[in-house]
């Protein structure tokens, strides 16, 4: 059938571009971070170690594949370090109010869900507000929720089964590791691999067309921020086992951190440009970048310094990078 | 009105990409003049003044003004100049006031301590509504004005910087027909103070009442300039659309079936109201009037993008309620928008990409892409419309206008409809293209979809269809049969202001 | 009659305020006697200066139609960095003190600036990493230790404490930053221009009006106005650390939001940022004295901001509405 069509319907191998990706920047950058804690640090590529320290940062990188999903649609959501403390102060409530275990996880990944949702449904219902006025106002209002909770007490008490999740290893490698290459490849598959990611990408690019060539635009943007919320809500419960406790003010920030590392791995700011690839290896650049600053005994307060700049840093480049060619008249 | 002149262009060019916009274009104007600029949409006029303006520089080409060449990089060196533009919303500042909209840029300042002089401003501003005729203050928020009074402030804004050259772009296209006499007053007394006019529009009425001279501009190219008492309406039209009507559009006999769209009725508060229409397979409809008569509008409603406050829409006899483009394409009904830029193509997409868009859900398996599937209906649909690129993996970007809209056709038809929607298919497009496309609807025709064409040019329309349906200011004013129809009657439609009323109710002539 | 309906409504709406913030004064009156006092209110504004001072910066970067985030970061960076300075030179002049916080506030605010007007990066991205950046940086500054009451000279503290003319010192500055702000808002071009700037940018653009200049601008009066608050904020209570105003930029940008500033750009006023900013004042005075749970007032803040945005669009899509009824079709 195929052979028929007049048109070129085999891609070419482009090899000069096969080799101008983003991606490989990334790759030397972490080579070069894993070079530096290794002199700073001998033990560092001891297998062990290496495979045991992303157990230190992974818990938030499990909402930098959601919030990839939201800059690709040129949005940017700011109340996930909100949701998550909403989501596990609640689940430490309900727990210690007599709620079995299992379902006060459950339960934390509910609220986060309907955090997130409501974030989508708020953005779907009224168009004119922006995706910053929404998601800040959610972020004062989720934390807010969680001060009202537990004001600054810190909930706790757990089952000890619950500290597997975020200690607990399997053949030595860390359960949450595990947990993490799971959830890179489910949306990874999700974004490149399925209509829905193709959908999230149209947009990005062009919203007004996208609708006008029949995607469901509404329904994309309310699934993108619920996982965002619902992602936020697996966070949640691996920081509370990691951490044995919660209380109000956890995960403040981690909004910033989880941006940081999707504008670093490549994904535009201004929406439609990202590969899952890029925002996994940034994950690791930021985490052992943090980790290896706490072996210099830096403190944890340069790691700040350290992010921020990333940020921005790395939106310049793109901006460099994707500087547009002079936008298309439309009125011609 | 003298020989010697105030503006001069000569072999302008200005590309963008997919786009010839202008080519090869001069024009001239005199003191002293009104100076009317016609031509259909993406005739480049708009560019045109965007050059005279500064916004944009030419490819090529000299400009001159009072015979001295002249070359500006931005508005404010026009400004200078003496040029002023007026266009229809752009430039004003809806949350100030009309004294701050009129001196925006050039306020007045206390010499000494740079504080606005508020009362010098007001003061001044007043005296050229006054001058002006308008029953407004300087107070009033510029957002709070009608679109009529808009443009008497960004007339007094442009006598403020004591411009000798206005431009004026269809500035009559939203007003009534008292509006636009107060608008004619005020240009004739500008002209009379010795002041250049060019003043783009659609409309016959504003060019026969007001223009000493007229240009027509067609697809980007100078057709010709002519005083205004040499050209009559029909010379006027033929001038815009060039062509002899029926040879381009060799028009097919096709047996015409059953209906499949039906429209009672349906209206959208302030948009438009009571249209009533139908298309049956096999048969084109074509849908014309002015740009703003509410066609893209009424399109927009049956696709679902905007669903109507009122009316019934049947598909096949069966009633419908698409409320979104989703919807629509799911019932049968594919939709080519008006601008392919903006709303049809994602451009920064390949063409594959883009074609198979709608169709996702049925190229892929429960949600997972199937890439196989969906390079074998692009490269199929590409053929069939003879998009021309090397491959489905050429970026929309970086075709030209006429092969993009083929992709946006492609688009509808990766699904299975009954009905398309063409609003302007062949604008801004060359004349192979043009014909091309004609011939790509004739095809569709053939095929057995229904087809709603809407279209300003009177030789598509007349040349394609079967039958005419005509809207003037949110209302249908004439259903006609193309075979008896003719020019003067569709222009009559879509044109001429009955009497008294502004908003004139539908006077059927069918 | 039509012409003057928005100046109306913009007046209908703080005239709203005001009631509004009338009933819950008696409200809480009612429950608490306490409250109408001389002594509470002027403890009231004085606390409420501070997030006075920044609203203003905050409508000006709100009505360009951009966000600053970094302000709570940027207050206690400047403010650390003061107080660092005053603790090494115990005599140094308490003006100095508040130049210095404000010019280091001039500078940060710059940064963050040239990010946006210049290289296009958007306000939430420039503002999010300055925020964090600034707040690194305070820790950094300060080694991780406080900066305590009694490294602090008499003078240091008494610019929030003492009195001018028997008006509380911060209650004077921030009366002097809004008649600078009225000033510059309504009777110089740069000032009007912020406001077209945001009204309509591309005409702007096309009127010839520095666009790139003037945002720039605000940010860096937004940074200014952080780096004043920041030396308040440590004056009034004689302490830098590390966490100061932490997230108090959410605080700013509500009040201006109640205030009846737009976030689409072009619209806000300094007397309806006035009540927006009592409004929150109130609530935050107000609560303990009702027995309500100062966690609380995080929460009621978003709920009143959300309400107040969701209210605006409610409103302009029934004036949208009203507008296309009226067209004659």
């Amino acid at each position: 059938m195929s052979d028929q069509i007049r048109i070129g319907i085999t891609r070419e191998r482009n090899w000069r571009e096969f080799f101008f990706q983003w991606e490989w920047i990334l790759v030397g950058v972490l080579l070069l971070v894993i070079a530096v804690n290794t002199w700073i640090s001998p033990y560092f590529l001891n297998f062990n170690t290496f495979i045991r320290t992303p157990a230190t940062f992974l818990d938030k990188a499990f909402i930098v594949f959601p919030m990839m999903f939201v800059l690709i649609l040129a949005k940017i959501d700011i109340s996930v370090g909100s949701t998550v403390a909403l989501s596990a102060v609640i689940m430490a409530t309900a727990y210690n109010a007599g709620l079995p275990m299992p379902l006060a996880m459950l339960l934390c990944l509910t609220v986060a869900g309907i955090g997130g949702a409501i974030n989508g449904w708020l953005l779907v219902k009224f168009k004119e507000l922006s995706f910053v006025i929404v998601t800040l106002s959610t972020m004062i209002i989720y934390r807010g929720i969680a001060y009202i909770i537990l004001g600054d007490q810190a909930a706790g008490g757990f089952p000890e089964w619950f500290s597997y999740l975020g200690w607990g290893e399997i053949f030595g490698v860390p359960f949450i590791f595990l947990a993490f290459i799971a959830t890179a490849i489910a949306f990874g598959l999700l974004l490149h691999k399925t209509t829905f990611g193709r959908a999230v990408f149209g947009m990005g690019r062009n919203a007004l067309a996208s609708r006008y060539s029949g995607v469901n635009v509404d329904r994309v943007v309310f699934t993108v921020f619920m996982l965002n919320g619902l992602m936020a809500g697996v966070t949640a419960l691996f920081l509370t086992s990691r951490m044995g406790s919660t209380r109000p003010n956890v995960a403040t920030g981690y909004e910033l951190e989880v941006i940081a590392m999707v504008a670093l791995g490549g994904v535009s700011t201004s929406g439609g440009i990202g590969r899952i690839g890029g925002p996994i290896l940034a994950v690791f650049i930021i985490g052992f970048l943090s980790y290896g600053m706490g072996l210099a005994n830096l403190r944890a307060p340069i790691v700040l310094v350290v992010i921020g700049s990333l940020l921005i840093a790395s939106v310049l480049v793109h901006r460099i990078r994707f500087r547009s060619k002079k936008k298309i008249n439309s009125t011609v | 009105m003298s020989d010697e002149t105030i503006l001069e262009l000569k072999g302008i060019s200005k590309l963008f990409p997919g786009v010839r916009a202008l080519d090869q274009v001069h024009f001239d104007l005199r003191p002293g003049e009104i100076h009317g600029l016609m031509g259909e949409n993406g005739a480049g006029k708009s560019t045109f003044i965007k050059i005279i303006t500064g916004v944009h520089t030419p490819d090529t080409g000299e400009m001159y003004i009072d015979g001295q060449p002249a070359q500006f990089k931005n508005p404010m060196e026009a400004q200078r100049a003496g040029v002023a533009a007026i266009y229809q919303h752009v430039t004003s500042y809806p949350d100030l006031t009309v004294a701050e909209n009129i001196f925006m840029g050039h306020e007045h300042v206390r010499p000494l301590t740079r504080r606005i002089d508020w009362r010098k401003m007001h003061e001044e501003a007043q005296a050229l509504l006054e001058k002006l005729d308008a029953n407004f203050t300087s107070h009033e928020r510029m957002g709070s004005l009608s679109v009529a009074r808009q443009q008497i402030v960004e007339i007094a804004k442009a006598l403020s910087t004591s411009a000798r050259i206005i431009i004026m772009d269809e500035p009559t296209a939203a007003l009534t027909h008292h509006e636009s006499d107060e608008l004619y007053r005020i240009t004739e007394g500008l002209r009379d103070s010795g002041v250049a006019v060019i003043f783009i529009s659609h409309r016959m009425e504003d060019i026969e009442r007001l223009a000493d001279r007229v240009t027509v501009f067609r697809d980007g190219q100078h057709v010709g300039s002519w005083n205004a008492s040499e050209m009559d309406q029909h010379a006027l039209i033929v001038a815009m659309v060039g062509r002899e009507i029926s040879q381009m559009y060799p028009k097919r006999t096709i047996r015409i079936g059953e209906e499949v769209l039906r429209v009672e009725n349906l209206s959208r508060t302030g948009y438009f109201r009571d249209v009533s229409l139908d298309v049956r397979t096999g048969e084109i409809v074509a849908l014309t009037g002015l740009v703003g008569a509410g066609r893209t509008e009424v399109c927009e409603s049956i696709y679902g993008v905007y669903p109507p406050d009122s009316g019934t829409i049947y598909l096949n006899g069966e009633p419908i309620a698409p409320q979104s483009p989703m919807d629509a394409l799911e019932l049968g009904i594919g939709h080519v928008p008006e601008d392919r830029q903006l709303q049809g193509l994602i451009l920064e997409w390949e063409i594959g990409k883009n074609i198979t868009l709608p169709s996702l859900a049925d190229l892929s398996d429960h949600g997972w892409l199937n890439e196989e599937r969906e390079r074998t209906l692009a490269g199929q649909l590409s053929d069939k419309l003879t998009v021309k690129a090397n491959s489905i993996f050429t970026t929309a970007t970086t075709l030209s206008g006429g092969n993009q809209q083929k992709v946006v056709v492609a688009k509808a038809l990766s699904r299975t409809l009954k009905l398309i929607i063409l609003d302007e298919p062949t604008k801004g497009v060359d004349v192979a293209a043009k014909a091309a496309i004609c011939e790509i609807i004739g095809d569709l025709a053939e095929q057995g979809y229904g087809i709603l064409l809407v279209s300003s040019e009177m030789p598509e329309v007349l040349g394609m269809s079967d039958r005419i349906v005509v809207m003037k200011q949110g209302h249908v004013t004439a259903h006609l049969t193309t075979a008896e129809a003719t020019q003067e009657e569709i222009l009559n439609a879509a044109m001429v202001v009955a009497t008294g009323a502004t908003g004139a109710t539908g006077t059927e002539s069918a | 009659m039509a012409k003057r309906r928005i100046v109306l409504t913009e007046n209908l709406r703080e005239l709203g305020l005001l009631l509004f913030i009338v009933v819950l004064a008696l409200a809480i009156q009612a429950r608490n006697p306490a409250f109408l006092t001389l002594r509470n209110l002027t403890a009231l504004l004085t606390n409420t200066s501070i997030l006075a001072i920044l609203a203003v910066g905050m409508m000006l970067v709100l009505v360009t139609r951009g966000i600053d985030l970094s302000v709570g970061s940027l207050m206690a960076f400047t403010g650390m960095v003061t107080a660092l300075t005053v603790a090494g030179i115990p005599d140094i002049p308490p003006v100095l003190a508040i130049a210095l916080s404000t010019a280091l506030g001039v500078v940060m605010g710059m940064v963050t600036g040239l990010l946006v007007a210049r290289f296009d990066v958007l306000p939430v991205i420039a503002t999010l990493g300055m925020m964090n950046v600034a707040r690194g940086l305070t820790y950094v500054a300060s080694g991780g230790q406080w900066v305590s009451s009694y490294q602090m000279s008499t003078e240091f503290k008494a610019i929030a404490t003492g009195k001018t003319l028997g008006i509380n010192n911060l209650i004077m500055i921030a009366v002097a930053v809004y008649v600078v702000a009225a000033y510059f808002i309504n009777h110089t071009r740069t000032g009007r221009r912020i406001y077209a700037v945001g009204s309509n940018p591309l005409a702007a653009e096309i009127s010839g009006i520095p666009k790139r200049r003037l945002i720039f601008l605000v940010y860096s009066i937004m940074g200014g106005l952080a780096g004043l608050a920041g030396v308040l904020w440590v004056a009034k209570f004689a302490s830098a650390q590390g966490n100061t105003a932490i997230g108090y930029e959410l605080q700013v940008i509500a009040a201006c939001i109640l205030g009846g500033v737009s976030i689409t750009g072009g619209v806000g006023r300094l007397s309806g940022l006035l009540l927006g900013t009592l409004m929150l004042g109130i609530l935050a005075n107000a609560l303990p004295l009702i027995n309500v749970s100062p966690f609380w007032q995080q929460g009621i803040q978003g709920f009143v901001v959300l309400a107040a945005v969701i209210t605006n669009v409610m409103v302009r899509r029934n004036t949208e509405r009203n507008a296309l009824r009226r067209r004659a079709i």
